[in-house]
């Protein structure tokens, strides 16, 4: 494995590394559970992908296959993550959790009093 | 209230084929890789159970027209008849075979009887697993 591989798949983990730990800082520092969750899923979705990625390239480095599984991780996280934040924040909306002191304005509270 | 899951039910629509293609690899790489029947029974009920959170319980059993407890019944018929099938060439219990075989498609395939013996745990195991969550779910 040459050293320029080494850096392009170190750089692809410490990204993701990077990544991961920003959005855990995030969940503990954000005020309110919208806030949160927008820190959880967003950025640990990258930074799984990004950790992933290196993987597949190291893998394919180091013994010339590209693993189909981590390809189809990298794909399904893509997908599911960002459903499963949005899920979790709806339920959270719907069940009435409160939003932070500081928000200037709840557009969807205007759309629940509309009669259908 | 009546909510609007469009954005889950859509997801899953993609992500239960993946899942389900997943399984059936795993099912099938259990011979020289991690994986085998139990696995990939999970994995395929796992699938179907996201397919009943997306969607409710009446449309999944309208679009799978399965008894599961038969699905278990098949499942111990199977595991059963490899093992009793080894009566008939006058060997003990359970002894499996294989071979090379030249298939038509796949060419040079090497086929063993152990497969047979892990569709029994794989139909087991969905069925039991859908059967206790079904029941589950079913009840008020």
């Amino acid at each position: 494995m040459s050293a320029t591989a080494e850096i392009i798949v170190a750089v692809f983990i410490l990204i993701g590394v990077f990544l991961s730990l920003v959005s855990s800082f995030g969940v503990m520092r954000l005020p309110d559970a919208y806030t949160r969750n927008h820190a959880a899923s967003k950025s640990t979705t990258l930074g799984v992908m990004s950790t992933l990625l290196g993987t597949l390239l190291f893998f394919y480095f180091y013994e010339g296959i590209i693993h189909s599984r981590i390809l189809l991780g990298i794909i399904l996280i893509f997908v599911t993550a960002p459903v499963a934040g949005h899920i979790i924040s709806r339920a959270a909306y719907n069940s009435g959790v409160e939003l932070s002191e500081r928000t200037v304005q709840d557009d969807l509270k205007d759309t629940k009093n509309i009669p259908k | 209230m009546r909510t609007n899951d469009i954005i889950l039910q859509t997801v899953t629509k993609i992500v239960s084929f993946i899942i389900l293609m997943f399984a059936l690899h795993i099912f099938f790489a259990g011979h020289n890789n991690p994986g085998g029947g139990f696995v990939g029974g999970l994995l395929t009920s796992g699938a179907i159970v996201l397919l009943l959170l997306a969607y409710d319980i009446k449309s999944v059993a309208n679009s799978l027209p399965i008894d599961f407890k038969i699905m278990v019944a098949v499942g111990l018929l199977f595991a059963v008849g490899t093992g009793v099938g080894s009566f008939l060439f006058d060997v003990p219990f359970l002894t499996h075979a294989f071979g090379e075989f030249t298939l038509p498609l796949l060419g040079k395939t090497h086929l063993h009887t152990a497969v047979l013996f892990d569709i029994g745990v794989y139909l087991v195991v969905v069925g039991s697993t859908l059967t206790i969550i079904q029941t589950i779910g079913e009840g008020e």
